[in-house]
């Protein structure tokens, strides 16, 4: 069957004129709408947080539209193009993230930056963030699912190695973010529910363990995040600010550009992973339910798309980057408002910032390119 | 089953895979509702504490400063303003390295070390962030604009105009109404933090001190939204300040520059009172300061230049100035005298121009007593003893008083304390009695110590102050009026209590009494012409062309001790050793409008040198030969 057949047969829009020229380029419309309309939202509400800085935005605009040629370019591959130079990638992932252990760049106290002349300065963690995904996918292709005790310690290796290079830099909550990638992957594979549950014990009871492995200002934050007014113009200052931002905003917020705590400058990081603070203190509750339903719905059209693969790695690469979506979306939230400690996670798509879109866009060029290549 | 678990079975991978996809859609719905959750929780359920915690954010109160009552003169001249100077002031959370800054500066700027030393004292106890704490605080035109051009490269440099005390008239008033100057940390101490939170300078000397509470007025405040930096993006509300009250003095500018005059380069002072009110019509200390130059501070070489100038323009002679009243205490002697019996208008004496204590060798000697030539005034009755100053005879009266019945006679004119209602800096002089000296000196009071006293020499000190009240006092017939420099304000001034009136002392002496005091001073100033020792001592240098009635009585006062048996030779002395000059007048003597006191330092005779100064200054105010009359007498 030939996607453009399928297509044709899907209900609702399939039938149209755009969707069929959109079909041809290989791009999904449900999918592709939910996506603009979250980049749109995104920088209605940038465009505020940036104190209406034309220039800045401008710069954002740019960024935002490479990112989606990136992902248009992205689904034009064959998923067996993605197959074939998946171990590669990985391996190249895992030779820059050792580089960067010896030549990266310092910033703000950790080590996550690599400068490569004639390249902006990158962090090779962004590229395990689809790379890890996509190497379990490829590695679990082949093999017996659900998956044996001896494949599943090697995906876990494959796992593990980039997670704990990022988290000593130290990046734990890109760690954590590249790991939970791999591990929905895993999940998706058809791991059994007991091991799952069990793993889900084992990790409760290492809590304690893992207090020690902490560094100070990591401890602080997570002790933070139980009591904020320990240290309010420390530690506590930011998740104050973002919490009252949020709260102040009310039902139906303060109006676009009308958010006191982020155009005075008590939100901290108002622009990059602060941002849903602006979004539910001048849009309200709406402006964040709003967002989160298109989430949603970006979610669920890239769990279906992963549904419809017909190989191992299509389906497990389409559902564990639509995964580690989401999961950045939920750590950021919960972060911002003061249910998890702060880690540096942007928000997808709507964070300022240029890295982490073309990240996630590359990636669902990926989904993309696994939807509209049915033969996989 | 075993076996072929081990074998790919696509069919049951997707199903596997499907059922996987909706727990973890599930999942996935399950945390969304969690998000929600908690936004409704911080939005819906806590939205009130939030939203009064983010105003009180952005929401600050600021106090705006209250401008200074403005003071004037009876006749509405301006002596005290507040004028916009523009200070250059640096704002602490702008700045990267402090003394890099101030090199730069430097170069743009005139400043020296102390005032970098007072600068990051300042510095130091800032109140609010971003508040500019002053560096220099009058710039010069060029100054301003050098840093207007440098301005890019200077952050955290601000240039702000401010409204600070101005005294138009300077160095004329100086002394008169005192002036403001930077609080101070010790200020800081005592001072209200709520009512001074926007004040920067305070009421430091004179009226100015005085009345600061009247003056101050009431602080404002205004709302205003700042960002997270302290930084005032909108004012949302004001509360304006209530400006301080104005108050006008009694003081008259035209006779202020009249008795200034007539001082002209002399060194002392002039006190003008109205003794019908007790109202300060003048009050000049010469040389005077520009007080100008204090309140925004002074520059370290010009305080010390003006500090150690041997002329000692900083010192308020009119109020502080601490001098033997000499021959113009002894009216008050002779009231004194009567009132305690010691003497009447009819007994004489016979002056041989000196006095001694009976069974002691020690004279007492008359300003007229040369060596080998003892002098004398002959026959001298009260009268006479006034009007020619006869030493001897008052030597003798006072030998005569009971030390304690004297002294606490000479306080009700005023010795010895400060009788002024607001002239809170004036000093009390010195009014001795035996309590005092065994106190001070160690010794019992001798008899002679009264004899000096009854000369208005030996322990006893005035003020010019004192004693221009004291001629106010007897101008009234002993009606008292404490001396006042205000005249009136604007509204009743609440925060001022002031002292209670001071008793009449007019039934002191008899009417008559008092009459003859005042003929025998009228004939200081106007008995003339009438042959040898006959003449008032005042006579020969004001009294021969007075279109009006002035009575007066000159007095001396030594500076250095003479020595028994030794001369007064004023060529031997240097200029700073020679007597004080006195004079003590008011006019018209029936119907005084004015009283006066003049001290010349180092001046040498009383007559001779400080009774001119006081007839220019009763003429200034007395004939009609100002431009414009006065308007209020």
């Amino acid at each position: 069957m030939s996607g453009r057949d399928f297509v044709r047969s899907l209900p609702g829009g399939g039938g149209s004129l755009t969707a069929r020229r959109l079909n041809n380029m290989h791009l999904d419309p449900l999918l592709l709408a939910a996506l603009l309309a979250v980049i749109a939202f995104g920088l209605v509400v940038l465009f505020s947080a940036l104190g209406k800085d034309i220039a800045t935005f401008d710069g954002q605009v740019a960024r935002m539209l490479l990112a989606l040629a990136i992902m248009v370019v992205a689904a034009q591959f064959e998923p067996g193009v993605y197959l074939r130079w998946t171990p590669l990638l990985y391996a190249v992932g895992m030779v820059l993230l050792i580089a960067v252990e010896f030549v990266g760049v310092i910033a703000k106290g950790s080590q996550r930056w690599l400068e490569v002349p004639g390249l902006p300065r990158f962090q090779p963690s962004e590229i395990m963030r689809i790379a890890v995904p996509l190497m379990v996918a490829w590695y679990f292709n082949e093999r017996p699912l659900p998956p044996k005790f001896s494949h599943l310690c090697v995906a876990l290796a494959i796992i593990g190695a980039p997670a704990v290079l990022i988290a000593i830099q130290p990046d734990l909550g890109t760690g954590i973010l590249v790991a939970s990638a791999g591990l929905a992957v895993i999940v998706l594979a058809g791991l059994q529910w007991r091991w799952i549950g069990l793993a889900i014990v084992a990790g409760v009871a290492a809590l304690p363990g893992l207090w020690y492995v902490l560094r100070d200002y990591q401890r602080s934050r997570v002790l933070t995040l139980f009591d904020p007014e320990r240290d309010p113009l420390g530690a506590g200052w930011n998740i104050i600010q973002s919490t009252t931002a949020i709260g102040s905003g009310g039902v139906f917020g303060k109006g676009l550009f009308e958010g006191t705590q982020s155009h005075l400058d008590f939100l901290p990081e108002g622009q990059t992973d602060f941002i849903i603070a602006v979004v539910a203190e001048e849009l309200g509750l709406v402006g964040v339910i709003t967002l989160l339903l298109l989430y949603l719905v970006i979610i669920a059209r890239g769990l279906w798309i992963a549904t419809q693969a017909r190989q191992t790695f299509g389906r497990l690469t389409a559902g564990g980057l639509t995964l580690t979506f989401f999961v950045y979306a939920f750590v950021n939230i919960a972060m911002v408002s003061g249910l998890l400690p702060v880690v540096g996670v942007p928000l997808p798509l709507v964070s300022y910032g240029g890295t982490s879109a073309i990240t996630l866009l590359a990636g669902f060029g990926i989904v993309m390119s696994i939807y509209t290549h049915r033969g996989w | 089953m075993v076996a072929s678990a081990h074998i790919k079975d696509p069919n049951r991978e997707q199903r596997d895979f499907t059922s996987r996809v909706i727990a973890l859609f599930l999942l996935a719905l399950l945390a969304i509702f969690v998000l929600i959750a908690r936004m409704i929780h911080l939005q819906v359920a806590d939205y009130e504490k939030y939203r009064t915690r983010a105003d009180q954010n952005r929401i600050q109160v600021q106090p705006i400063g209250p401008p200074r009552g403005l003071i004037f003169d009876r006749n509405g001249v301006l002596l005290a303003d507040n004028q916009p100077v523009f200070s250059l002031g640096l704002i602490a959370e702008q700045i990267t390295d402090l003394n890099e800054l101030l090199a730069e500066l430097h170069k743009l700027v005139e400043f020296d070390d102390r005032d970098v030393d007072a600068f990051k004292k300042r510095f130091e106890r800032r109140r609010r962030s971003f508040e500019a704490v002053p560096l220099k605080v009058v710039l010069s035109e060029e100054e301003i604009a050098a840093l207007a051009v440098n301005r890019f490269r200077l952050p955290g440099v601000v240039v702000e105009a401010q409204l600070v005390r101005h005294y138009p008239l300077g160095s004329l008033l100086g002394h008169a109404i005192g002036s403001v100057r930077r609080i101070s940390e010790d200020d800081l101490k005592v001072l209200d933090p709520v009512s001074y939170s926007a004040t920067q300078f305070i009421g430091k000397l004179g009226v100015e001190r005085v009345y600061e509470r009247s003056l101050h007025g009431q602080v404002g405040y205004q709302q205003v939204e700042t960002d997270a930096r302290g930084r005032v993006r909108k004012v949302l509300n004001v509360q304006p300040p209530v400006a301080g009250q104005n108050l006008t003095l009694q003081l008259d500018v035209r006779l202020q520059q009249a008795a200034t005059d007539a001082l002209g380069e002399r060194r002392g002072a002039v006190v003008a009172i109205d003794p019908r009110t007790g109202g300060i019509l003048a009050m000049v200390s010469n040389p005077g300061y520009d007080p100008n130059l204090f309140v925004t501070g002074i520059s370290a070489a010009r305080y010390k230049e003006l500090s150690e100038d041997r002329q000692m323009p900083l010192f308020n002679r009119a109020i502080n100035g601490q001098y033997a009243p000499g021959s113009t205490f002894k009216p008050m002697v002779a009231l004194c005298g009567l009132s305690l019996g010691a003497t009447n208008w009819d007994r004489t004496i016979s002056d041989h121009g000196f006095f001694k204590l009976p069974g002691q060798a020690r004279i007492y000697r008359d300003w007229s007593w040369t060596k080998g030539n003892s002098g004398g005034q002959g026959i001298v009755d009260l009268q006479r003893a006034i009007y020619r100053s006869s030493n001897v005879y008052f030597f003798d009266l006072a030998s005569k008083l009971d030390i304690n019945d004297f002294v606490s006679c000479a306080s009700k004119f005023g010795y010895g304390r400060n009788t002024a209602v607001d002239v809170a800096d004036a000093l009390p002089g010195r009014l001795p009695d035996p309590v005092w000296k065994r106190g001070a000196k160690g010794e019992p009071w001798y008899p002679g110590d009264n004899v000096n006293m009854g000369v208005g020499q030996g322990d006893v000190l005035a003020t010019p102050l004192q004693l221009a009240t004291v001629a106010a006092l007897i101008a009234e017939r002993g009606h008292w009026n404490r001396p006042r420099l205000l005249l009136s304000s604007d509204q009743a001034l609440t925060e001022w209590d002031p002292p209670p009136p001071l008793p009449d002392i007019t039934n002191l002496v008899s009417a008559s009494d008092w009459e003859r005091l005042i003929d025998a001073m009228e004939m200081v100033v106007h008995r003339g012409n009438l042959g040898y020792q006959q003449s008032g001592t005042a006579f020969p240098y004001i009294g021969k062309d007075l279109p009006y009635r002035m009575a007066g009585k000159s007095g001396t006062a030594q500076v250095v001790g003479i020595k028994q048996g030794e001369t007064y030779d004023e060529k031997e002395l240097t200029e700073f050793q020679r007597k004080h000059a006195w004079f003590i007048a008011f006019a018209p003597a029936d119907a005084p409008e004015i009283a006066v006191s003049v001290l010349v330092e180092n001046g040498g005779g009383g007559s001779a040198f400080a009774s001119p100064v006081a007839r220019k200054v009763i003429d200034a105010y007395l004939l009609p030969t100002l431009a414009t009359p006065l308007v209020t007498r």
